[in-house]
């Protein structure tokens, strides 16, 4: 079985976003960056799946600059077997990436797809359900948990009543939530090795797909910064507050 | 070989990502306990880090100098006790063995040190030999096709953990100096061996130093390093220049979190109406401590570039130590006057740290001795 994955380059999790002076974009300037962490989760479930004898093959995706190749490197360093990265320099959204992983399910064939949920640049978690339609295949999101059998999964939803337990055929899109697993850290060796294994590089062109941007981006703005807080002498104040300045209860 | 510089970020990103989330949480509770966690060790192993320095002909990463110090820097990020686990078979505890051990010692334990499986130690100091190295009194005389060991070797980091010790014995009686020592590679349950209690120590909670006693241990001929008798303590010196260069590296690790954590507390601390970081004072300390880990960094950088391109860099590793490591105890004496009453607590770890850097000025060779073998050189040089 052959199980493709994503992975997004993002601003790495630890760093403080900052927007640019004329509300173009985020400052991206020297800021470190890394795999989109629902994506390392996703790394981390498709090797797990190698290592229990379930999978033979894990491919690493990225669409992106030719920068994205050092997270399809850190990937490979992780256990996947070899990447794919599709080169674009345009601000690729959601629908144009999911066409860019649908030409490679076409080209490629894996029987499970697993994508993080969402990226934690844009927090769009459209990707994913889009791939899906765009395929034709069932869709598992957010899962927490993942069993192989031989022509179905059976993935452990975490929806907003709780869990849920479905079973879909393979080939399927799985999003990884964040209890799916805890992702190992690489090792040493590995990622010296890592350098050897192959990535192939193509363009949209090459899949004949078109990643014009279809969203338009008007202005970023940070959010509006915290008020200070303020003590309130008794119960009554509190309430009356509530009520009538933050207009939270009624 | 040398990495290639997308490979050895990637190296160095993912011990950045293990040091800052995994060990730095544990920092407070490994200080508290003495004790690092089997699991942390468990890791350590599962990363590689035992091999670092390791050829990889032996299942090591086979990091040159440069490469080695970049790690160092970035392990200086969290508690030495974490890097010190592993620190001796990156260094004094395998380096004898890679620099003049036989093909056949080196196949015999230089994989199970890669992987961590085996923990070296590096046996060179004794009660009446310190500073004055090459004094060295334990005694290994010939029996048969073996040697026979006695004496007594003092502070010897990880022995408690090890089961290989370097040991630096006197094989001729006559010479009473550096020549007349040889190195040999000692299993640590030999017959003979004993070990007292660990010390307790000032800081660098976790890491383990005792003494180790030899009371007519047998070691076979096969161990003594490199075949050769009597040049033991030239083996031990080109062992310590490279633990040189390795301890600043450290040091300039440490002196950046001490800074980094000092700049946060002065930003966000606030006396007389204004964080104390506006305060010119403040600022000084911090602009002196960054001037002098820049120094220290671009001196360590230099003489690992150096040493990678063949030069002898005795002294220059003396310089580096000599600096690396009194600028650290500079930087940590001012995060804790920063810190104010902070500092001095527990809770903010700063004394922690001050604590723990203040063995880098004494340990493979203290600052006076540094002194003496710039001082050395420079005469030397005169020719």
């Amino acid at each position: 079985m052959k199980v493709l994955v994503t992975a997004k380059r993002v601003v790495d999790y630890n760093v403080s976003i900052r927007v640019l002076s004329d509300n173009s974009g985020v400052d991206l300037n020297n800021v470190k960056m890394s795999v989109n962490p629902f994506d390392e989760i996703a790394i981390e479930e498709a090797v797990r799946l190698k290592e229990a004898g379930k999978v033979e093959e894990v491919i690493v995706l990225s669409i992106g600059t030719s920068a994205s190749q050092e997270q399809i490197r850190t990937c490979l360093a992780l256990g996947a077997d070899r990447g794919i990265l599709i080169e674009t320099d345009v601000e690729v959204q959601p629908l144009a990436i999911a066409k860019c992983i649908k030409a490679i399910i076409d080209k490629e064939q894996p029987s499970l797809i697993i994508t993080g949920k969402q990226a934690i640049d844009g927090d769009n978690s459209q990707t994913g359900q889009m791939v899906a339609a765009l395929a034709g295949l069932a869709q598992a999101t957010f899962a927490s948990k993942i069993e192989l059998n031989e022509d179905t999964a059976t993935v452990t939803r975490e929806i907003d009543g709780g869990l849920e337990v479905i079973t879909v055929k393979l080939p399927a899109v799985v999003t990884t939530d964040l209890r799916l697993n805890e992702p190992r850290y690489a090792s040493l060796p590995n990622i010296m090795k890592a350098k050897k294994k192959p990535v192939e590089v193509l363009t949209p062109e090459d899949l004949g797909v078109d990643v014009t941007p279809r969203v338009k981006t008007l202005k970023v703005t940070p959010p509006a910064e915290r008020k200070a807080g303020i003590i309130v002498e008794t119960v009554e104040a509190l309430v009356d507050k509530l009520k009538n300045e933050a207009k939270v209860i009624s | 070989m040398a990495l290639d510089a997308d490979t050895l970020k990637q190296l160095l990103d993912t011990i950045d990502k293990f040091v800052e989330n995994r060990l730095r949480p544990l920092e407070s509770q490994v200080g508290a306990e003495d004790l690092i966690p089997d699991d942390v060790i468990q890791d350590m192993r599962e990363m590689g880090l035992f091999g670092l320095t390791i050829p990889e002909a032996y299942g090591g990463l086979g990091l040159n100098m440069s490469e080695e110090v970049a790690v160092a820097r970035v392990f200086g990020h969290t508690s030495p006790a974490f890097r010190s686990i592993f620190g001796t078979n990156v260094g004094i505890g395998s380096q004898a063995l890679i620099i003049d051990g036989t093909e056949a010692q080196k196949q015999q334990y230089l994989p199970g040190m890669a992987t961590g499986e085996i923990i070296g130690s590096f046996c060179l100091t004794e009660p009446e030999a310190g500073s004055d190295a090459a004094s060295v009194r334990l005694t290994a005389k010939k029996d048969g096709d073996d040697y026979l060991l006695n004496g007594t070797k003092r502070y010897i980091t990880n022995a408690p953990k090890a089961q290989l010790l370097t040991v630096f014995a006197r094989t001729n009686a006559n010479e009473t100096g550096s020549r007349g020592v040889s190195a040999f590679l000692v299993d640590v349950k030999s017959a003979g061996i004993s070990m007292s209690q660990p010390y307790r120590k000032m800081g660098q909670q976790g890491t383990y130093v005792c003494d180790v006693m030899f009371d007519d241990v047998r070691v076979s001929a096969a161990n003594l390093v490199g075949g050769k008798e009597d040049v033991g303590f030239r083996t031990a010196m080109k062992v310590l220049d490279k633990g040189r260069l390795h301890i600043s590296a450290l040091s300039v690790g440490i002196a950046e979190r001490l800074i980094r954590d000092s700049v946060k507390y002065a930003a966000e601390r606030k006396q007389f109406g204004k964080p104390i970081f506006e305060f010119q004072m403040i600022q000084s300390m911090l602009a002196r401590s960054q001037t002098e880990m820049y120094a220290a960094r671009c001196m360590v950088e230099d003489a690992a570039r150096r040493r990678d391109a063949g030069e002898n860099v005795a002294a220059l590793a003396a310089a580096c130590k000599l600096f690396a490591t009194e600028m650290v105890g500079r930087v940590a004496d001012n995060a804790v006057q920063i810190h104010g009453g902070a500092g001095y607590v527990e809770d903010y770890g700063i004394e922690r740290f001050y604590r723990d850097v203040r063995l880098f000025r004494i340990y493979e060779g203290t600052s006076e001795i540094q002194q003496t073998v710039i001082a050395k050189d420079l005469l030397t040089q005169l020719g």
